[in-house]
């Protein structure tokens, strides 16, 4: 079995420069948006392209991860399952512009680091050539495309499509070269089949309808799911209280962005003990992981600073750190 | 004569075996300890004497296993003193094992040890001191091998 040595080693040092709680406080007790950004830059975020621009920023950072695991992989699909919901997202994009015509620039509409790339999704929607999508995404490709064309309705364009992501990365969890990539692949599902649920119900759909939208995920009943969400969320949190999310039960009764970030820290309390690996690819899988949820943090919180919200409301929404 | 060759045989299979297995374990060890080191040293070079000696501290084994080797080699007629008879030659084949099955196990795990070691060092450079005690514990036992080996050969 292939071993990870020098690239665990390697990551060992990259974890280093991850945002520790203390650089949050830091960011928090900035006066500005533009002194944080000028704080993220001196912590070599940015990749010295400036601070003006905080999404270029970010994406910088999230560029960076990305060509450090194609450095240290090559041309390996090991984390492609991280990327899988890029492809999703970018199919989605790709079907909505074409009914649309939005004229949106793609670096707008698209999400680069997916394992396919945007342009050739975009190619196979505009030729409506779907067999250049690979196997598990093309049946949701056409239908998607169809019901959209049919019926106009972006609700049920995205659902499909959405059932389908989940669906792919419920099989890639099963064959995950790492425990580390079935937990992210799990605990996706489980964040989004709750959210589905509850806004399906919210819409008015039956337990059974939504039953039918949501993914298998272990140790989740999605039939009671279906029917506690009809319920309301404080149905869906008593019944989470009976599964091995029970974490996640409290922070749903509290409001949707605090059960995100419920659903975050549960992710990064799961890859934690990924700190005593030395050997299998788990740390990668897992610096990738911790890198993703930091750049989440720090764009809420820049965005928190923009907006002038208040500093405690900004506090609570930052997930866990791994560094 | 057959009886004599028999007896040179089994002593040299046990003093191949003792440099042959305690050899390969530290190979392998310091192998895995290279690969950390280099991960490391990719970001931060100013690591570099410390990681290499947390590398080379699986080494031993297979110096340990020399040695013995040696000391058998100047009992049994090949450098020095007289060659065994068949049962002599084997009691120097089973005085051989200890060093080299214990310094392969030994060294492999001190390897990993080592690694684990230099990830620790990576993650806290001031942590030295204890990085390199960690593995050097897994030491004691390649050197118990060694003194059950050294002495058993000797008294032969």
């Amino acid at each position: 079995m292939k071993d990870y040595i020098y690239e665990v080693a390697r990551i060992r040092v990259m974890e280093n420069s991850l945002l520790t709680r203390s650089d949050f406080d830091q960011l928090l007790a900035a006066p500005d948006h533009e002194a944080a950004l000028a704080y993220l830059a001196d912590k070599g975020w940015g990749g010295g392209a400036g601070t003006s621009d905080a999404e270029s920023m970010l994406k910088a950072e999230e560029d960076a991860t990305w060509d450090l695991m194609r450095e240290l992989l090559g041309e390996g699909h090991e984390l492609d399952i991280l990327r899988l919901t890029r492809d999703y997202h970018n199919l989605k994009a790709a079907i909505k512009d074409l009914y649309a015509s939005s004229g949106l620039a793609p670096e707008r509409l698209y999400l680069e680091g997916g394992t396919i790339p945007p342009e050739e999704i975009r190619k196979a929607v505009e030729e409506k050539n779907f067999d250049r999508l690979p196997p598990a995404m093309q049946e949701a490709a056409v239908q998607a495309h169809q019901t959209l064309s049919r019926t106009g309705d972006g609700q049920l364009c995205d659902g499909i499509i959405d059932k389908a992501a989940l669906d792919a990365l419920t099989a890639a969890a099963q064959d995950a070269p790492d425990p580390v990539l079935t937990a992210y692949a799990v605990t996706t599902v489980v964040n989004a089949d709750i959210r589905i649920a509850l806004r399906a119900a919210a819409a008015g759909k039956n337990a059974a309808e939504i039953s039918a939208m949501l993914a298998e995920a272990p140790d989740l009943d999605l039939n009671m799911l279906a029917e506690a969400a009809v319920g309301g969320k404080t149905n869906v949190a008593e019944y989470l209280k009976n599964t091995p999310y029970a974490s996640l039960a409290d922070a749903l009764s509290r409001s949707m962005s605090a059960f995100e970030c419920a659903c975050d820290d549960l992710m990064i309390d799961r890859i934690l003990p990924q700190k005593g690996e030395v050997i299998q690819m788990g740390p990668l899988a897992a610096y990738v992981i911790a890198r993703e949820t930091e750049i989440k943090s720090v764009r809420l919180l820049l965005t928190g600073l923009q907006n002038g919200l208040p500093r405690e409301q900004i506090r609570e929404s930052l997930r866990q750190c791994y560094g | 004569m057959l009886n004599e060759n028999l007896g040179i045989f089994y002593a040299l299979l046990g003093a191949a075996l003792a440099a042959f297995l305690a050899g390969s374990g530290s190979a392998i060890g310091v192998g895995m300890g290279g690969r950390a080191a280099a991960g490391v040293l990719t970001e931060k070079p100013e690591l570099f004497a410390k990681v290499l000696i947390l590398q080379l501290l699986p080494g031993t084994q297979g110096i340990y296993g020399l040695l013995v080797a040696f000391v058998v080699l100047g009992k049994i007629g090949i450098l020095n003193g007289t060659a065994p008879d068949a049962a002599k030659g084997l009691l120097f084949l089973a005085a051989c094992l200890p060093i080299g099955v214990a310094g392969l196990v030994s060294a492999i795990h001190q390897g990993k040890a080592s690694v684990a070691a230099i990830s620790l060092l990576a993650k806290r450079p001031s942590s030295f001191g204890r990085a390199m005690l960690l593995p050097a514990m897994v030491e004691t036992y390649a050197i118990l091998a060694l003194l059950v080996s050294l002495l058993t050969v000797s008294r032969l």
